[in-house]
């Protein structure tokens, strides 16, 4: 690490010109790349730390929805009372990242653009149909959060890209998230398998729009259009809860570790995917 | 070799250092500026013996890199007895005897301090989670824990008084 140089710009167009230069790697709250780094894992010429960037840290309300920095740590998420209302399964999957220590640092851009299949930040974000605020050399564009991670380790950002934002949509009354994770133990360990989902419902306590994102079941997380389409126009009845649950369990394609095997992740999957929709329902005002 | 030039305040102190490329934040307390009460356990975030804080935040200093506290407040372990009087937090460590060989109870301290700044009456449970990310090979956790509680109950005491 001798030649190892640290920059941290303030404005965002300075930043995706440091970040464009060979050798540059991001540093957001540092809980990966400090590690990856002490094991020899990245060998960086130049770390471009997004802390000071103007618009990287912080919650603010805009066009009826929240915009959250991507540097913004878990624990600022975790204080903020509007976002915990309107988001609670976002703020909750960003809350479950790691000790309190982590939490002052641990970022949901960090966590997204790590791109571990496992991401606790990510699935509730998919579900929420967050938008990435990605700046680049050539300006910024926009993107959905499951269209960031290809892969384990791997992004869809070209050289000098990062996350500026995240966006939520705005919303409406009658409406509420979950995310649920299951690891083996209570504490400080990495998802079997993970799944948000988002409710809307209508005026007679219907299920108006619902997605449903899982975790740790694919090399990427994962949106289930069929999950979410299952639940809709009911109030959680048996019948659409099993619907929904086959079809998360059929988007799965898991791999077996020592956390649990490929069948045990994908039925997991099914349990706490019903498990979250009961959740976010009751949160959301919905009567079964 | 470049070193990067850092200003930065410790325990109310303005400090400046030379950080070398890569340095942590815990290696240029213990190195640079003679604080050696943070200690490297893991120097991954998993053991939490570097707990620190930066602007009042609960942070491993084994995860922050040295240049990133420009201009920010640090506090550790050596900032909190003032005057050579113990904070609660440590009287009590003594009188529970949560501590053996004391190379986790600086990071206890720091993160246990974090947490009845935030909530001065925590549950235990809520004490447990907390220090989730605390590790001591020696106690089993249950003299910390009651120390720690027995600290927030004296210290919400003399705040009445």
């Amino acid at each position: 690490m001798s030649q190892l140089a640290y920059v941290a710009p303030s404005s965002p167009e300075e930043a995706a010109t440091a970040l464009a230069a060979t050798g540059a790697r991001p540093l957001s709250g540092g809980t990966d790349l400090l590690v990856q780094l002490r094991a020899g894992r990245v060998k960086p010429d130049v770390i471009v730390d997004l802390k000071r960037v103007a618009g990287a840290i912080g919650i603010r309300e805009e066009a009826g929805g929240y915009v959250i920095g991507g540097a913004t740590s878990g624990a600022v998420l975790g204080e903020h009372v509007g976002l915990v209302r309107a988001w609670p399964g976002v703020v909750e999957g960003a809350n479950l990242i790691g000790s309190t220590q982590v939490q002052g640092r641990a970022s949901l851009a960090g966590n997204l653009c790590n791109a571990s299949p496992a991401a606790d930040g990510v699935p509730a974000l998919i579900a929420a149909r967050a938008t990435c605020v990605i700046v680049g050399p050539n300006g910024r564009r926009e993107a959905p959060v499951e269209a960031i991670a290809t892969g384990p380790g791997q992004t869809s950002l070209s050289p000098g890209e990062f996350i500026l934002e995240f966006r939520l949509p705005p919303r409406p009354a009658r409406a509420s998230d979950a995310y649920l994770r299951l690891i083996p133990r209570t504490e400080m360990d990495i998802a079997v398998a993970g799944v948000g989902v988002n409710l809307v419902l209508d005026a007679q306590g219907r299920v108006a729009q619902a997605h449903v994102a899982l975790g740790a079941v694919a090399p990427t997380a994962l949106l289930v259009a069929e999950a979410g389409a299952a639940l809709v126009g009911g109030r959680l009845d048996e019948a659409s809860l099993a619907a929904m649950e086959a079809a998360a369990r059929a988007a799965c394609r898991p791999i077996s570790d020592k956390r649990g095997t490929a069948n045990y992740r994908t039925r997991i999957a099914g349990v706490l995917a019903r498990r979250a929709a009961l959740i976010a329902f009751a949160r959301a005002g919905g009567q079964l | 070799m470049s070193k990067a030039h850092v200003t930065t305040t410790v325990n109310g102190d303005p400090v400046e250092f030379l950080a070398t490329p890569g340095m942590t934040l815990l290696d240029a307390l213990r190195d640079e500026l003679n604080l050696t009460g943070a200690k490297e356990g893991c120097g991954s975030g998993d053991c939490g013996a570097c707990s620190v804080t930066v602007d009042g935040r609960l942070v491993c200093s084994c995860l922050v890199l040295a240049p990133e506290v420009e201009g920010r407040r640090v506090t550790t372990i050596e900032g909190m007895a003032q005057g050579g009087q113990l904070h609660m937090l440590q009287q009590k460590f003594l009188e529970h005897a949560a501590l053996q060989c004391g190379f986790c109870t600086p990071g206890f301290l720091v993160a246990a301090k974090a947490l009845l700044d935030v909530n001065p009456d925590p549950t235990e449970t809520e004490t447990r989670y907390w220090l989730a990310g605390n590790l001591c090979r020696c106690t089993g956790y249950d003299k910390i824990i009651r120390a720690v509680m027995d600290a927030a109950a004296e210290l919400r005491q003399e705040k009445i008084a």
